[in-house]
């Protein structure tokens, strides 16, 4: 199972919330210190779209954040319930603004794939998922 | 944290000085003081982000919009920012050639270009 594992109510008042947790057990994890405000930021972007899909399509369901760590790598993987009728295509939205929200939507993901050299981004009928990856530094091993 | 906004006037500009972090939470907080100061007659925008800590791209929309707003009264959002970390965003996202960037509220208030 993942490191950690996290579900929170699709509000934007949890988002920090996922953003603090991620940067923690990244940090535990061995994520270069200099990398961590990227961990933050794309957790945080991926965390926002998962938000606003559920609340523009109405669901109650919780969105699901794993935070794994590997051997040399520490992973993060948002997931998102919304349903998709084509990869990649947003469902369509019932809030006030679908141009701002599309845009907003689309910067979102601007952004994590300027910042995350190793992403993934998958959507079907059951929801999304991104999965990010960064490197990590083991441990000096300890003296006995 | 949470967002704290406070303006004030130099000269014929608006210093909005933003501070904490700007997030999907917050941002609207921030939307909404920008749209008040436009409909409030307010078109030359300065906006002081040296005290935030953390900015995503919801912020850079209610940016965007309010450079929108500014521009259909021919007038003009400028942002202060020295923090590579935020910075950042701005570069990636292509922003950087969207707004002006300065190093200091004097600096920005003072530019006419």
């Amino acid at each position: 199972m993942a490191t950690v594992e996290l579900r929170f109510s699709a509000l934007p008042e949890h988002v920090r919330t996922a953003r603090l947790v991620a940067a923690a057990v990244a940090r535990r994890a061995g994520v270069d210190e200099a990398v961590l405000d990227e961990v933050r930021l794309a957790v945080g972007e991926a965390c926002t779209r998962a938000v606003g899909l559920h609340q523009s399509n109405g669901i109650s369901a919780p969105v699901q954040v794993k935070l794994i760590e590997e051997e040399k790598q520490f992973s993060i993987e948002v997931g998102d319930e919304a349903p998709r009728s084509a990869p990649g295509e947003a469902a369509p939205g019932a809030s006030g603004d679908p141009d701002i929200d599309a845009e907003e939507d689309e910067m979102g993901l601007a952004v994590i794939s300027g910042l995350v050299d190793d992403v993934e981004v998958t959507a079907g009928e059951h929801g999304g998922l991104i999965k990010m990856s960064w490197p990590t530094t083991p441990p000096a091993a300890l003296v006995p | 944290m949470d967002l704290s906004l406070s303006t004030r006037t130099v000269g014929d500009r608006t210093v909005v000085e933003v501070g904490g972090e700007i997030d999907v939470y917050t941002a609207p907080k921030l939307r909404e003081q920008l749209v008040e100061l436009v409909n409030d007659g307010n078109f030359h925008l300065v906006v002081d982000m040296e005290g935030v800590d953390f900015l995503d791209s919801t912020g850079l929309g209610v940016l965007v919009g309010g450079l929108k707003r500014v521009r259909a009264h021919e007038g003009s959002l400028r942002l202060v920012c020295n923090q590579e970390r935020i910075l950042k965003i701005f570069r990636i996202t292509g922003l950087t050639k969207v707004f002006p960037i300065h190093t200091s509220v004097e600096e920005a208030v003072a530019a006419t270009d």
